[in-house]
């Protein structure tokens, strides 16, 4: 991937497919230090479907969600110095609370960092493809935090879909806003 | 400054086009957003649909949506186009180019663009 924005819509994605009701991304920067956090109360998985996910060589053909997206994200983090980590309680396990999280730590100096990219462009089109998930992104940098939570986007809309294009327009400027307020240089033009 | 109070105006000019929206054929254009996709480029692609449909003026009659793996990720990326009534014609090694062209041509105009299509790429 060129962007980690594209791991983070992939993953994402699984968490749509578990067929999560809230969907939270997380993204914690230091001078250093990238984290990436995305928690779902979707599924979940046993725990071997967890060793499972983390290997492409170990992926059976049973799991159907399965596939090179975890890897992808996990080399990324890893040729950084850094990792991933997944915990899962599956709706099997535990029917009252279950869900994912999926963890990833990088160290944003080291030359094999993928640049973060169009993470406005990201979240916008993750919204507009499940629109009925409560979407919670949280971006945490040095300067200050842009934050989003669909439900209250939702309060105001009322019948009006999150996929109605005005609505998605709005979140797009939204977005853009709030990390121009920050002054955040995400090496990419907006 | 963005803010919710333009959320209730959109909800507001909303009111009046549920009705108007009834009764037109429908169009569903699916992207494929699966790893496969994203990994080669998707994303631009659906962006380029979703502005493009609502630049103009097909969002009563079109709607953009995703999908997972289609199963032939060597053409990625994918689009494919369902209109009732009509065969699925489905696109591939898609761009943000070809996205313009296939809402110009295909949406607007009904003409499929053969070149672009998965029944001239393995033929």
């Amino acid at each position: 991937m060129k962007e980690l924005s594209l791991n983070i819509f992939d993953i994402s994605q699984n968490s749509v497919k578990a067929k999560a009701e809230k969907i939270e991304i997380t993204l914690d920067e230091t001078e250093e230090t990238l984290a990436i956090t995305i928690r779902d109360n979707g599924c979940g998985m046993t725990a071997e479907q967890v060793r499972n996910v983390m290997d492409p060589f170990f992926t059976t053909r049973t799991t159907r969600n399965v596939g090179l997206g975890v890897p992808l994200l996990k080399l990324a983090a890893e040729q950084t110095g850094g990792g991933i980590r997944i915990e899962s309680v599956s709706e099997k396990d535990n029917p009252e609370n279950h869900g994912t999280v999926i963890r990833a730590d990088f160290f944003t100096k080291h030359l094999d960092f993928t640049p973060l990219g169009d993470i406005v462009s990201t979240v916008t089109l993750m919204i507009q493809g499940a629109p009925d998930i409560r979407w919670i992104f949280i971006h945490n940098t040095g300067s200050g935090s842009v934050e989003l939570d669909t439900d209250e986007l939702k309060a105001v809309l009322g019948d009006v879909p999150l996929n109605n294009y005005d609505v998605i327009k709005w979140i797009e400027e939204y977005l853009k806003e709030g990390y121009a307020d920050i002054h955040y240089n995400m090496g990419y033009n907006l | 400054m963005k803010s919710l109070a333009e959320l209730a105006a959109i909800r507001e000019k909303m009111k009046d086009k549920v009705i108007l929206r009834e009764g037109t054929g429908e169009i569903r254009v699916v992207v494929g957003m699966a790893t496969c996709g994203i990994a080669a480029g998707a994303r631009p692609v659906l962006n380029a649909f979703v502005e493009g449909v609502n630049k103009e003026g097909l969002g009563d009659k079109v709607t953009v949506s995703q999908t997972g793996c289609i199963g032939v990720c060597q053409f990625e990326p994918v689009v494919e186009i369902y209109e009732s009534g009509k065969d699925k014609v489905t696109y591939v090694k898609m761009t943000a180019e070809k996205a313009a062209e296939v809402i110009e041509k295909h949406l607007k105009g009904g003409k499929v663009i053969g070149e672009y299509t998965i029944t001239n790429a393995i033929s």
